[in-house]
Order: structure tokens, then C-alpha cells, then sequence
């Protein structure tokens, strides 16, 4: 849906790079024409923001499911679709029709699979990929085992300059664990892998990657020593960027007691000293992404014994909220918050978007940061419940979204 | 000292249901020091009765008890349904490993199944942690875990427990827990729910608990549960007084953990000569099956003064009687175990 005619968005408080100020937006034809302290002009629809915050759209970097109602009570105007799809999106076809998929209030952001069928073996054709919309290269729930085939894969997307999008876990350490070693996993009887399985990838992938150039984005990095490895490539000037999702900065390993199966995610939860490393790294830099890893699971996959459950969480309501609560403890300002959420995603993707800027595209959601209300997976607009914050109390809702300067809902 | 009688042990526990106030019974991990000596004692009349010709009680006529075992048992369920018979119950096995699980049944329906035939209390097996306690939370019968994956086996610490009591009392150090006494449990600590609910088990009733396996099988973080870890097996054995030894899980293991059995016999086998560093007058324990020329020589095994192996069956039943007993209680309608002063609310520890 084009936007027919030009809106202003009153009273709010502008979320922009340089800090949180009181302005006004004005967007026409999709895209944001002027912000600050301007006067509407005649024949505009104007919108009082009533004093809420007036950020950018969010882009959710790695989602596994389209899926529209979450993501749009989440606030998100913009996800990147993992390629683990069925079939997966590993040829052209596949890509250019999901890039099609969201239109026009939900943009979808294909990432191609790495390798053909995913399985870690022979390239896919990332350039016709790249042309029929992907906007970056991803190895799927799993790393690549074969380093030589990583090597070559980084390298050749670095030609295309298409970041590739890392999951960091040594298969041979991890097997068939669905638990982080340690007191928790013991005590639960539950197959564990060593944390270092993510460190060893970690390391792996930026070796790699300051070998050959390329954009690489570590998905989740969850660990104390490969936050460190991370902080110290980004020192010597690697292209690295790293991501996590609230799971790992909000809960511990405590959360997989009484085998809540909602607390199956992959990467595991981490017992809380990786928490606390988490935190400190999204308050240094370190981390520079933070995205829902949306994955909506059904009873069928999580009502069942913990170690046969798939992992996964229906994350896109709760990304606000759970990242307002760093804002709220003195961490990070508002500015940083949207950042991690909207505008390194975009940055990343190279899209126009995830900032209030002219020239962007006008995704705009205005939200309630103060606004209390209480997660239940029965009530959510998620395809499934499965969120690890079930009945927790949060803070922050999205009230309003535009989406290239036209409402939605 | 055991009787027919319930009542002897009044006024050592908590009066009527709030001696065991829990519906089911998942682990050792939920239950308190003097729930596990309740049991304990519960068993001892049956122990006796067990002895006698005529092995047969009422106390559970009328009463369905379900076995549904998912994973191939041959003692265990044996066990089960010997108590169950004896105690003039109904007794049904369920081999699921061969049943309507094959057919794509999920656990949730196979547990709603059971439940609709109103059966007065499950047993379950299962090879994935925790799956007893997801039955658990959809039936509304007692539940009695019999080994779920890597997690929990409260009646084989119970009964482990139980024939060490009896070994100590014959020997005439008996007393009612193990305060001083060392016990060191060996072989595959990782895939062993044995050794985690003996190492619960033993310690809340006073024992020094000793690990020993090579690292690989030796799970992270074990210290936590209160047990000291060792590698080297004639360390551990020093001075304990309890030599535990526990069998290789080659079934669930997923590549290579130790390089032959005969090396690991070399490591970790319980000889003549290893049993002499322990203690003097060792008990050896095992909860079988035996891997015998493995973890354990035969000579060891079958040494009538040291080894318990075979009373730790004999306990088993006992044990497994005073659970099913006690768990049906509340259902019978035992004065003092009804509606009201037992049973934990099942939803507290909401966020809101």
C-alpha cells in the first residue's frame, strides 16, 4: 500500500541517533521528509504521539517464522528471515518469492542459506541470491563444520559483500546436548556440551573472517571467553559484529528447571556468570545486535520431555520490553536501545531504514516505554506460546506502527 | 523392632499425611530427610512380611497400578509388579516400547490414555530426563518415577539405602542414618540416574559421598550436588566404606567415551586387591545388571560377606511395597491422609 497522502506525527519524543529530543516527524510518499522541530504542513494528516516515543521500526535480525501479528504488537516493521525454512531458501526462487512475502506492511529480509539444503557441504548460489533479494548469507541453526568450506564461503561473500550470519556451536562438542554443562544440567540429568563448543566457533569464524574480509555477524554470542574473543577482534579492526537475544541477557540456566521446555533454546541457557558477561558486553559495544530469534513452536515440538523438545522461543513480543529493562537499569540509554534493535540491523543488511532520518524509509513505531503489562503464552499473537517469560511482569508496548508512512491495523 | 502395624513409627514423623505430603514420587531431590527415613521405615514391615511363606496383603485390593515402562527393564519392572501383587493390587504392565508409542503416539496422549482408565497409580519409566515429571502434571493418580533418562531413580536409592541400613544392623553398627560412613560410588557417573539419586539420597542422611569415573563420564559441576569427584580409582576406594559399583551405559552413549572394556576393568575394575584398600569389612554394592570381568570381578560380586547385591533386590520389593502403599493412601481414604492436610498446591511460584 503506497502512502497516498503526507503525515506528521505531532508531540512526540524522537528517538534519534544523538539522543531522545521532543519534534516532529513528517513522512510522505513512504519515506521520512523532515524531523525535528518543524510545523506541519496544510493538508497533512497529523498523529499526536501524546508524548510517547517515536522510534524507528525495529529490524529483527534472524527470525525463523513469518509471522505477521507477533511482530507487529512487537513493533517490528522489518525481520531477516533464516534461511531454515522448508524447503530451505538455498536457490533464487525460493529467495525472490519470500522477499515478496511480507508486503506491504511486514518486509521480509531473505537471508540465504550458506550452503545448498543447509548441509554444511557445497555452496549455494549466493550471487543469484543476492540479486533475487537476499540481503545476506546465513549457515542456518547450525555452524559449518568443514573449516575449509567456511573459508570459502566467507571469502565469496565477501566478493559480494554480503555479511554472513554465523551460529556459533562446535557440532562434535555439542552432539546431541540441549544443556550448558554445569550444576543445573547435572542436577536435571539433562546431555550437556561444554560451553567452549561456542567458543571454539567463535574463534574459528574470526579467524577465518579476518582472513578473508568478509562481514561476519555472529548470530548469539553468549560466553564469557567469546564476548572476549569478539571484543578483541573488534580491536584489531575485524569485521565482526555479534548478536544475542533477551533470553541470554534475562535468564540463566535457573530457568530450565522443572525441564520448562520453553527454556530450550539454541544456543542453551548459560549459567549466570555468561549472563552477567552478556550485559557487559551489550553495555560496551561489544555486542551490537539484539534480535528475537522468533520461533514459534507448537505443543507438538515443546510438550514433550526437555531433551526431546525443540529448542526455540516465540521471541518477537517481548524484544521491547526485555530490551527496555537494560535502558531502565542504567545500562545503555534509549538512543542504544534502538540501535541494538533497529538501526545496526539495518545497518547490516544495508537497508534504509532502522532510523529516523530523511531519506529512510518512514517505519516508525510509537511506543510506551513505561507501559506495564504481563506476558501469557496463551494470549499472544505469536503462532505459538512458547516464550521463556511466561507470566513474567514487563515494562514497554508498541501502540502505534507505521509502515512506510502507512498505519498498520 | 518392624511390625505389621503402621502405627510404630508414630511420633517419629509428622502425623498422618504430613509423614510424606507429596502425591508422587519423582526424585529424591523433592523429598526431605525424614520423608526418605518415613519410607524407610514404611519398608521394613514389608521387608518382614517378604520373608514369610505366605507373602500376601490387602492393603491395596481394588486398586489398578499401572507399570508403563518406555525403556526395557527387566528387574525394575519386576520389582514393581511383585510389590504391586503382594500388596493385592491389580497389576498392569505396559510395554511402550513396543506399543502405540511406535505408532507416533506423543507421551502427553499415551499419559491422558492412562489416566482415563483410571488407574490408582503409574509407574513410569522413560529414557529422557524428565519425562516422569511431565506425566506427572497431566494425571491426576500418584506417579512413582522408576528412572527417567539421566535425572532421577528414587526407589533404587531407597532401596540402596535399605539394604545398607540392614547390612549395618546385622553387623551391629546399625543406626537409623549414615552420619561418618564413607561411600564411594564408580563407574558412569554422567549417564547414571542411580548415582545421582544415591548421591541425594546418602548425603541427606549423613554420608560422605565419593565419585569416581574417568573424565569423560564424570558430569560438570558435580561438586555442586555435594560428592567429592576422583579419577583415580584406588584413591577413592581408600578407606570408604561402601564400594558402589555402577555399570558402563553403552546405550546411551554417542561415540567413544572409554577405549575398551578391558582397559577400563584395568582402571576402574572392583578386584580382590583393590577391595583391600577400602575399609576393613567393605560392603560392596551394585544395582545391576552386572557387567561381571568390567566394573566388577566375579570373585568380588560373589563374596558372601562384602557384597549386598543380592539384598539390594530383596530391598527393592520391600522398598517399592511401602511407596505404592504410602502414594495410595490419600486415594483409599487412610484416616489422616485425606483431602485436606496433604498434597502441595501444584501451581505455586507464579511471577503474578
Amino acid at each position: 500500500m503506497k502512502q497516498l497522502r503526507p503525515l506528521t506525527i505531532t508531540g512526540g519524543c524522537l528517538v534519534t541517533p544523538d539522543g531522545v529530543k521532543p519534534g516532529v516527524i513528517r513522512l510522505a510518499e513512504g519515506k521520512i521528509v523532515a524531523l525535528g522541530d518543524i510545523p506541519p504542513d496544510d493538508g497533512d494528516k497529523i498523529v499526536d504521539a501524546k508524548g510517547q516515543l517515536v522510534a524507528p521500526g525495529l529490524v529483527d535480525l534472524g527470525v525463523f517464522a513469518v509471522d505477521r501479528p507477533a511482530f507487529h504488537f512487537g513493533g517490528i516493521t522489518r525481520a531477516a528471515l533464516m534461511p531454515d525454512q522448508l524447503p530451505p531458501l538455498d536457490l533464487p526462487s525460493r529467495v525472490s518469492y519470500i522477499a515478496k512475502s511480507g508486503k506491504p506492511d511486514l518486509w521480509i529480509h531473505p537471508l540465504a542459506a550458506a550452503t545448498r539444503n543447509l548441509d554444511g557441504y557445497e555452496l549455494a548460489e549466493l550471487g543469484l541470491m543476492r540479486n533475487a533479494g537476499a540481503r545476506g548469507v546465513a549457515t542456518g541453526r547450525s555452524w559449518i563444520a568443514d573449516s575449509g568450506v567456511m573459508a570459502r564461503l566467507l571469502g565469496y561473500a565477501a566478493m559480494l559483500d554480503l555479511p554472513v550470519i554465523a551460529h556459533p556451536e562446535d557440532g562434535g562438542l555439542v552432539g546431541e546436548a540441549v544443556a550448558t554443562a554445569g550444576e543445573m544440567a547435572t542436577r536435571l540429568g539433562l546431555p550437556s556440551a561444554p560451553q567452549q563448543a561456542e567458543v571454539l566457533a567463535v574463534a574459528r569464524d574470526i579467524a577465518l573472517a579476518e582472513m578473508t574480509g568478509a562481514r561476519l555477524h555472529i548470530r548469539q554470542v553468549t560466553t564469557v571467553a567469546a564476548l572476549d574473543l569478539v571484543r578483541a577482534a573488534k580491536q584489531r579492526g575485524v569485521s565482526v559484529t555479534a548478536g544475542v537475544t533477551p533470553a541470554h541477557f534475562m535468564l540463566s540456566d535457573l530457568a530450565t528447571a522443572e525441564f520448562r521446555t520453553f527454556a530450550n533454546l539454541s544456543p542453551p541457557l548459560r549459567p549466570e556468570i555468561h549472563r552477567q558477561a552478556v550485559i557487559a558486553a551489550i553495555g560496551d559495544g561489544t555486542i551490537d545486535v539484539v534480535a528475537s530469534g522468533h520461533d514459534p513452536r507448537g505443543p507438538e515440538d515443546k510438550r514433550l520431555p526437555f531433551s526431546d523438545a525443540k529448542p526455540g522461543m516465540a521471541g518477537a513480543e517481548t524484544l521491547l520490553a526485555m530490551t527496555l529493562t537494560l535502558v531502565r537499569d542504567g545500562l545503555i540509554d534509549t538512543a542504544r536501545a534502538f540501535d541494538l534493535m533497529a538501526g545496526a540491523p539495518a545497518r547490516l543488511l544495508g537497508i534504509e531504514a532502522g532510523v529516523l532520518q530523511e531519506g529512510y524509509e518512514a517505519d516508525i513505531a510509537l511506543i510506551d516505554p513505561e507501559r506495564p503489562w504481563v506476558v501469557d503464552s496463551r494470549k499472544m499473537a505469536a503462532t505459538a506460546g512458547n516464550t521463556p517469560f511466561d507470566g513474567q511482569p514487563a515494562q514497554g508496548r508498541a501502540i502505534a506502527l507505521f509502515k512506510g508512512g502507512v498505519p498498520i491495523g | 523392632m518392624a511390625s505389621m502395624d503402621t502405627s510404630s513409627t508414630s511420633g517419629r514423623f509428622p502425623a498422618g499425611g504430613q509423614a510424606f505430603p507429596h502425591r508422587d514420587l519423582l526424585g529424591i531431590g523433592q523429598v526431605e530427610r525424614h520423608e526418605i527415613l518415613f519410607l524407610l521405615d514404611e519398608a521394613e514391615q514389608w521387608v518382614e512380611m517378604n520373608r514369610q511363606s505366605a507373602k500376601h496383603s490387602d492393603t491395596l485390593a481394588g486398586l489398578t497400578i499401572i507399570n508403563a515402562f518406555f525403556e526395557n527393564s527387566t528387574r525394575t519392572l519386576l520389582s514393581f509388579e511383585i510389590a504391586g501383587k503382594r500388596l493385592g493390587a491389580d497389576v498392569v504392565n505396559m510395554h511402550a516400547a513396543q506399543s502405540s508409542v511406535k505408532k507416533g503416539e506423543t507421551l502427553i496422549d499415551t499419559a491422558i490414555t492412562l489416566n482415563a482408565m483410571r488407574a490408582d497409580a503409574i509407574v513410569i519409566r522413560h529414557g529422557s530426563s524428565g519425562a516422569v515429571d511431565l506425566i506427572a502434571g497431566k494425571v491426576d493418580c500418584p506417579v512413582l518415577n522408576a528412572g527417567d533418562g539421566q535425572h532421577e531413580h528414587p526407589t533404587q536409592a531407597l532401596l540402596d539405602a535399605l539394604a545398607l541400613r540392614h547390612a549395618l544392623e546385622a553387623r551391629g553398627e546399625g543406626s537409623e542414618d549414615f552420619t561418618g560412613l564413607t561411600v564411594t560410588i564408580c563407574g558412569d557417573i554422567l549417564h547414571s540416574r542411580v548415582a545421582r539419586s544415591n548421591i541425594l539420597c546418602l548425603t541427606a542422611l549423613g554420608a560422605s559421598v565419593r565419585l569416581c569415573a574417568p573424565p569423560a563420564l564424570m558430569p560438570a559441576g558435580i561438586e555442586a550436588m555435594g560428592a567429592r569427584p576422583f579419577t583415580d580409582f584406588d584413591e577413592a576406594l581408600r578407606g570408604t566404606d561402601v564400594a558402589m559399583m555402577l555399570r558402563l551405559q553403552t546405550e546411551r552413549m554417542s561415540g567413544q567415551f572409554i577405549p575398551s572394556a578391558r582397559e577400563y576393568h584395568h582402571l576402574y575394575g572392583l578386584t580382590r586387591e583393590r577391595l583391600e584398600r577400602c575399609a576393613p569389612d567393605a560392603l560392596v554394592m551394585h544395582p545391576g545388571p552386572m557387567n561381571r570381568g568390567v566394573e566388577i570381578d566375579s570373585e568380588v560380586a560373589d563374596m558372601l560377606d562384602r557384597s549386598i547385591i543380592t539384598r539390594q533386590v530383596e530391598m527393592g520389593v520391600a522398598i517399592r511395597m511401602a511407596c505404592l502403599d504410602v502414594l495410595t493412601r490419600k486415594g483409599r481414604g487412610v484416616p489422616g491422609w485425606g483431602d485436606n492436610d496433604g498434597g502441595r498446591q501444584k501451581d505455586e511460584g507464579q511471577w503474578v
